[in-house]
C-alpha cells in the first residue's frame, strides 16, 4: 500500500477521533479566544501603536494554542502502545508523520478562522478585503508550526518532563515562523494591504525544508 | 482459517540490547526453524519481550543480527507479514472494535477487508459489539480484539507477549485453538509465557532467559516440559 493511500486511512482515523470528542479544537479556541480578549483588554485598541501590535499577539497566542494542541499528538499513541501497532502496519513510517502532520494543520487552520472574526472586531482591524491572501499565510504559518511541532511532539513523548520539553524546543524553533507570519499578517491587515512576497516565500522555504528533513529523518524519531 | 503464505525462520546471532548500562539481552543466539513454536519463559526483566519487539524490529538491537530466513523462493523473507500481540493491547480505546480492524486491515493492504473483519469480528465473538468503543469493553475483550488485529493480515511469523492476559478460561482455549490452528499450517510461533498453559502446550520448543542471556533450550537439551516447569518454580 502507497505511502499516500496509508497517510489518507490513519488522517481519517485522526479525523473521526477528534470530531467524535471535540477535545483538542474546543481547548484550543477556547485558548486562543481567552488570549486575544485579554490582550484586547490589556491595550488599546484604538491606537494606531496597538494595531502594529496586533498580528503579532494573535501569532503569539496561536504558537501557545498550537504548543498545547500538539502535545498529545503522539502522547495519545503511548496508551495503549498503539504507535507500535502503527509502525507494524505502514509501509513507510513517514506516512504516521504526514497523516498527523495534516491533521494538525487543518486543526490550527480551523482554529485560526474561526478566531479571526473575533480578532477582527476585539482590535477594530477589518479583514474582509484580505481573506483569500490571509487564508495562504495562516496555511504556510499553519504548516510551518505543525511540521515542526509534529517532529518535536514524537521526541518529546519518549521524554521526561514531556509536558515542559515540547514548548521549550518548540518555541525557540518557531521564532522564524512567528517573525514571518506576524510580518506577512499586519502587512496584509495594514490600510495599503500589502502583499509581502518575501515573507509569505520565507514561510514556504520554512515549511518545504522542516517537511524535507521529517521525510529524511521521520522513522529515526518513532524508533525506542 | 490462517493460511500463512510464506513463514520464514528466524536467526538471531548475538544479538545484545543494552539501555544505558543495562542489559536486557547478552549474546542471544537462536536458531528458530520456520513452522516452529517457541516458548519464551523466564522471569519478569528476563529479556522476553525485548527479545519480541527487536523481532518485530520495533526495537533496534545494540549489537548482534537478526534474520528471517526462508520462507517463498524470490519473496523478500525479511518482509514477511508479522503479527505481533504485545502486553499492551496496541488498540485504539475511542474507535469500535470494527473500526480499530478495519483501520489497521487498511494500512495492512488485507483485500476485502470488511469481509475478514466480519469473519475475525465473529471468531473473537465480538460481532454483536462491532459497533461498540473498546473503551466499554473489559481487558479481556480488548485482549481478543488485540489479537485478531495481529491476525488480520495472516502473518507467516506470529509474536505473542503473555497473550492469554485478561482471557477468562473460554477465551485462553479459543487462543489456543487459533494458535494450533496456526501452528499446524506453518506459521512460525514466540510466545512469552509464564510457566505451563493450554497455550504452552502447544509449544514444540522452550527456551529460558535469565538476564537477558539464554540459559536452557529443550533443542539443544532437555525437554520443553522441563523448562516450562523450571519456570515455574524459578
Amino acid at each position: 500500500m502507497s505511502l499516500l493511500s496509508n497517510a489518507a486511512v490513519l488522517l481519517g482515523k485522526e479525523l473521526r477521533t477528534e470530531f467524535r470528542s471535540r477535545e483538542l479544537l474546543t481547548t484550543t479556541v477556547v485558548f486562543i479566544l481567552m488570549v486575544v480578549v485579554l490582550f484586547s483588554f490589556t491595550f488599546d485598541t484604538s491606537s494606531a501603536e496597538s494595531k502594529r501590535f496586533a498580528p503579532g499577539l494573535l501569532w503569539l497566542a496561536f504558537l501557545f494554542a498550537a504548543s498545547l494542541m500538539l502535545q498529545p499528538c503522539f502522547l495519545r499513541e503511548q496508551n495503549n502502545d498503539t504507535l507500535s501497532a502503527l509502525r507494524l502496519s505502514v509501509s513507510d513510517p513517514f506516512a504516521i508523520f504526514l497523516a498527523k502532520l495534516a491533521a494538525n494543520t487543518l486543526f490550527l487552520l480551523l482554529t485560526e478562522l474561526l478566531m479571526l472574526p473575533v480578532f477582527s472586531i476585539l482590535f477594530n482591524v477589518p479583514a474582509g478585503p484580505v481573506v483569500a491572501p490571509l487564508i495562504l499565510v495562516f496555511f504556510l504559518g499553519s504548516l510551518g508550526i505543525s511540521v515542526a511541532g509534529t517532529a518535536l511532539s514524537a521526541i518529546s513523548a519518549q521524554a521526561r518532563m514531556r509536558e515542559l520539553m515540547l514548548p521549550i524546543l518548540l518555541l525557540p524553533l518557531l521564532t522564524p515562523v512567528l517573525i514571518a507570519s506576524a510580518e506577512a499578517t499586519a502587512a496584509l491587515l495594514d490600510p495599503a494591504h500589502a502583499f509581502r512576497k518575501d515573507w509569505v516565500g520565507f514561510l514556504a522555504i520554512f515549511d518545504v525544508v522542516f517537511l524535507t528533513a521529517m521525510w529524511l529523518f521521520g522513522e529515526y524519531l518513532l524508533e525506542e | 482459517m490462517i493460511e500463512p503464505a510464506s513463514a520464514p525462520g528466524i536467526r538471531f546471532d548475538k544479538i545484545d540490547k543494552r539501555y544505558g548500562g543495562l542489559y536486557a539481552l547478552r549474546r542471544v543466539s537462536l536458531e528458530i526453524a520456520k513452522g516452529e513454536c517457541v516458548a519464551l519463559v523466564g522471569r519478569n526483566g528476563s529479556g522476553k519481550t525485548t527479545l519480541l519487539r527487536i523481532t518485530a524490529r520495533l526495537a533496534r538491537p545494540t549489537s548482534g543480527t537478526l534474520a528471517f530466513v526462508g520462507g517463498i523462493p524470490g519473496h523478500d523473507s525479511q518482509l514477511a507479514p508479522v503479527g505481533f500481540v504485545a502486553h499492551a493491547t496496541m488498540v485504539y480505546d475511542e474507535l469500535t472494535a470494527e473500526e480499530n480492524l478495519l483501520l489497521f486491515g487498511r494500512l495492512l493492504g488485507v483485500p476485502e477487508v470488511s469481509t475478514r473483519v466480519a469473519e475475525l469480528l465473529r471468531e473473537i465473538g465480538l460481532y454483536d459489539r462491532r459497533t461498540s468503543m473498546l473503551r466499554t469493553f473489559s481487558r479481556g475483550m480488548r485482549q481478543k480484539v488485540a489479537v485478531a488485529r495481529a491476525l488480520l493480515h495472516r502473518p507467516a511469523v506470529l509474536l505473542l507477549d503473555e497473550p492469554a492476559t485478561g482471557l477468562d478460561s473460554v477465551s485462553v482455549q479459543w487462543l489456543a485453538r487459533t494458535l494450533k490452528q496456526l501452528r499446524d499450517s506453518g506459521c512460525t510461533i514466540l510466545i512469552s509465557l509464564h510457566g505451563e498453559s493450554e497455550i504452552s502446550a502447544l509449544a514444540t520448543r522452550a527456551v529460558r532467559l535469565d538476564s537477558g542471556a539464554v540459559v536452557a533450550d529443550s533443542a539443544t537439551g532437555g525437554s520443553a516440559a522441563a523448562i516450562l516447569n523450571s519456570s515455574v518454580s524459578g
